[in-house]
């Protein structure tokens, strides 16, 4: 046991140790705050179905979007070694898809939503490869590549939707954006549960993971050791498109409309911060999946705590910055490496000399 | 010669998780004197050498300088008291120019003086004869270049103390001894010059007194003609030297006629010029010739590591394409690579993960092997080629050079390749791996496997393999066999001269 704990404490930090810790910190926080901050209550929604309510699960909710784009964003920078700034671009093109296809006929049935989301996918998969390509074949840097679908990614958008905000109103779409009859978790919820459980198959049954960080770690070494690493690079963009479709499903169906100026605004940079907090290395090579979807609801607490505390929302970006500087020190090589020294030094102290009273 | 001391470490100790790593070690260091730090992987010398950079913190012992005690916590601090390294792989920026990695870190003042730094640079450059321009990007430099423009900013820095960490590794003869001019020239001007090499011959070429370290503790120091190079190898490897003899002594590796595994002609390679060149099941052969002489690129097109631009391939009588390491790979060819850092090891994966790698590669990503059968391989072969390390999962990078080198020989013996590629093997790595090493090439050798060994030290390619293939100016300018292996006729061929009748 304490051999454990001295690994736990002094062994470098785990990647996963400074997000958990953040985000059990907030909860500390609010529950001093407002002891019920946290209470889940069940009420009836619209539809006259029990539902679960409550600030804990408007944090959970709301962060779906973000934690499902945090996956794929993972894979890509662990890849490249680089981030995609186009996810919400690629979002609002993806939900627009999503649209067009529901309302390519007055009837929309649950084959139909199904239909609309593959197009999505097929869609946001295709500018994935685009980023890929730009990325894995012809080696610009990440951020420059996907800075041209940043740009110009809501105005395909705009195109697609011939300029207007479409609605769609059903209760399948309603279901996904909201909760199925029957079930009082919100659905977002379950599809980032399913997206982690496909994750973490992908990989179980490929070596994926192992690939990728190859690559990420040294690429020369890992093209001499016959891994292909255009096509890994490209892949990760490819799924990062697939989170991409989901999540801007997600945000079309909560709405039951496509605003594409507005639909997942301003997401890629909170993404990429979620991977950040997550502990993975921004500069590729070994990652946590989990770490980015920890990520993702510490900056969602974060946000909900600031409202909750009745901070305007211009201000919110302001002390949410603040947080996050602290987050990203603590995290850094240097303060863990500090760290991790005082506590060796520490636990030496109490087990070697504990007869003195050293510590 | 003087006799004053200029360096003194005592009692120094170093920890890293589970290793002690120095164990009171001291090393005494005099002014104008070439003083070699010797002992095999592991022993303690590269991280003696990062204690006294300041790369590493020691964790108990004292340093003084001309009789001051120091104390270092950063290279710079190293440097600011004379201390000045070049390290055995180079940590200069490749896509800066000659003149910017010399002055880097150095400015005087907030601005950088390009014109004053490359007038400076060029000056020294020419006093050292490095072919070099200050202008040049360095990667664009040849690594025995770069690896001479690193010794040219630390003479530069007007240091008390030089340490050369494996600086002669990626250099020809050639090189070697304008080093060794330029060490000597040092000498006399009084700065002290700590040596660490693997090579032997230069140890007792250039150096006076010798430091053995073994398993982080110090075995002595000696002067070093008093100390017979085979008793500095006892030393080194702490048992006696029948193993060494008795490796030198397997002679008459007689390739019996077996059929031919490997055949490329006019094989050429973006690197590489046409080529024609075989090999038999079970034997070993080399390639050898001066650095630049092209017996890497020759077989990393072998291997399709470069993009390969014309010639035929056979194996086994048949014709196949390998353009991509992969092609290569499902042929049954391994390719352990030069450069063990940039080609070779994961750094941040795991022992475990760096063994499998190739063998998962081989399977595809759609067939990953268990955890279990992962951790079963990686221990199978931890134990078999008696690599060091923590456990399975410490990262390949905080192994030693020579650990690190067997990890990736693992990483290909567990695929089980029918023809393997050395290239360099043994760089950068004490003379008890090398023994190992050279030891498994020929037990390989003896079941079935073909072996192309390169290596810089034509002794252990004499020791090991059948058959040499010399080349000079990226071409094959001989081949030599039976009686024709021995060091006269490879220099020769390597020279020039008679290349083909070998009847002298």
């Amino acid at each position: 046991m304490a051999k454990t704990k001295k690994k736990f404490l002094s062994g470098g930090l785990g990647q996963l140790t400074i997000p958990v810790i953040a985000i059990v910190l907030l909860v500390i926080f609010n529950l001093i705050r407002d002891p019920s901050f946290f209470s889940v209550g069940i009420s009836h929604n619209n539809d006259g179905n029990i539902v679960l309510a409550g600030n804990l699960i408007s944090i959970i909710n709301g962060a779906s979007e973000l934690a499902i784009l945090a996956m794929g964003m993972t894979l890509v920078t662990a890849a490249c070694g680089g981030q995609d700034i186009s996810v919400g671009a690629a979002a609002a093109i993806a939900g627009s898809v999503f649209v067009k296809v529901l309302k390519s006929s007055p009837q929309i049935s649950g084959g139909k939503v199904l239909l609309a989301f593959i197009c999505a996918c097929i869609v946001a998969m295709i500018f994935g490869s685009f980023n890929g390509t730009l990325v894995a074949i012809f080696n610009i840097q990440p951020m420059i590549a996907t800075l041209i679908l940043y740009t110009c990614g809501r105005s395909i958008a705009y195109w697609i939707n011939g300029g207007a905000t479409p609605t769609v109103s059903s209760p399948v779409i309603n279901a996904i954006g909201s909760f199925i009859p029957g079930i009082p978790v919100p659905t977002p919820v379950l599809i980032v549960i399913a997206m982690a459980i496909v994750f973490k198959l992908l990989f179980k049954f490929t070596s994926l993971e192992l690939f990728t960080q190859s690559v990420g770690i040294n690429g020369s070494a890992a093209r001499l050791n016959g891994i292909n690493s255009t096509f890994i690079k490209l892949l990760s963009f490819i799924i990062l498109g697939v989170c991409v479709a989901v999540a801007g499903s997600i945000g079309v169906s909560r709405l039951g409309l496509i605003n594409h100026e507005t639909l997942l605004l301003d997401v890629e940079m909170d993404t990429i911060l979620a991977v950040a907090i997550g502990g993975n290395n921004l500069g590729g090579g070994k990652f946590k999946i989990g770490g980015s979807i920890i990520g993702a609801y510490v900056i969602q607490t974060l946000t909900i705590t600031l409202y909750a505390m009745k901070v305007s929302s211009t201000d919110v970006k302001a002390y949410k910055a603040i947080v996050i500087i602290l987050l990203v020190v603590i995290g850094s090589p240097v303060v863990k490496q500090k760290f991790g020294k005082f506590m060796s030094k520490f636990l030496e102290n109490r087990s070697g000399k504990a007869v003195k009273g050293a510590a | 010669m003087q006799n004053e001391v200029l360096l003194q470490m005592r009692h120094i100790e170093k920890r890293f998780p589970g290793v002690l790593a120095l164990n009171g070690v001291d090393f005494t260091l005099r002014k104008g004197e070439i003083h070699a730090l010797m002992g095999e992987n592991g022993a303690g010398k590269s991280t003696l050498i990062k204690v006294l950079t300041g790369v590493y913190q020691m964790d108990g012992g004292q340093i003084t300088v001309e009789g001051e005690s120091i104390s270092i916590h950063s290279p710079q601090d190293a440097q600011n008291n004379g201390i000045s390294t070049v390290y055995q792989e180079i940590t200069l920026c490749p896509n800066l120019t000659v003149a910017e990695n010399m002055f880097i870190g150095r400015e005087d003042g907030a601005w950088i003086k390009h014109k004053t730094y490359e007038k400076r640079a060029d000056e020294i450059l020419n006093e050292l004869g490095i072919p070099a321009r200050s202008t040049q990007q360095l990667g664009d430099c040849s690594l025995a270049v770069q690896q001479m423009v690193a010794i040219a900013r630390a003479v530069d820095m007007k240091c008390k103390v030089l340490i050369l960490d494996e600086p002669t590794s990626s250099l020809d003869d050639k090189e070697v001894n304008m080093l060794f001019k330029l060490m000597r020239d040092l000498k006399a001007q009084g700065v002290g010059i700590i040596f660490v090499t693997h090579f032997l011959e230069q140890v007792y070429e250039v150096s006076d007194r010798i430091t053995v370290l073994r398993n982080g503790e110090l075995v002595g120091e000696y002067l070093t003609e008093d100390l017979p190079q085979v008793e500095l190898v006892a030393k080194m490897i702490g048992k006696d030297l029948d193993e060494l003899n008795n490796l030198g002594e397997t002679e008459e590796k007689e390739v019996k006629q077996q059929e031919v595994f490997y055949e490329a002609s006019g094989l050429s390679s973006s690197d590489a010029m046409p080529f024609d060149f075989s090999i038999r099941k079970g034997e070993v052969n080399g390639f050898t010739g001066l650095l630049g002489s092209g017996r890497s690129e020759s077989v990393r097109a072998i291997f399709g590591a470069d993009k390969v631009t014309g010639g035929n391939v056979r194996i086994k009588g048949k014709p196949v394409k390998i353009t991509r390491p992969i092609d290569a790979m499902k042929n049954g060819i391994g390719y352990l690579a030069e450069d063990r850092k940039r080609d070779g090891i994961i750094a941040e994966l795991s022992v475990r993960e760096n063994i499998i790698l190739a063998l998962q590669v081989m399977n595809g990503l759609f067939k990953p092997i268990s955890r279990s059968e992962q951790e079963a391989f990686a221990d199978e072969y931890i134990k078999v080629l008696n690599i060091k390390t923590a456990s399975r999962e410490t990262p390949v990078g905080s192994l030693s050079g020579g650990n690190q080198q067997k990890v990736i020989l693992a990483r290909w013996l567990l695929t089980h390749p029918d023809y393997l590629i050395l290239d360099e093997p043994t760089r950068g790595i004490d003379v008890g791996t090398k023994l190992e090493i050279q030891k498994l090439v020929l037990k390989l050798a003896e079941d079935g496997v073909s072996v192309t060994f390169i290596s810089s030290e034509v002794e252990e390619m004499l020791r090991t393999c059948s058959r040499l293939i010399v080349m000079r100016d990226r071409h094959i300018v001989g081949e030599l066999k039976g009686a024709d292996l021995n060091q006269t006729q490879v220099m020769k061929t390597i020279a020039g001269g008679e290349t083909k009748d070998g009847e002298n």
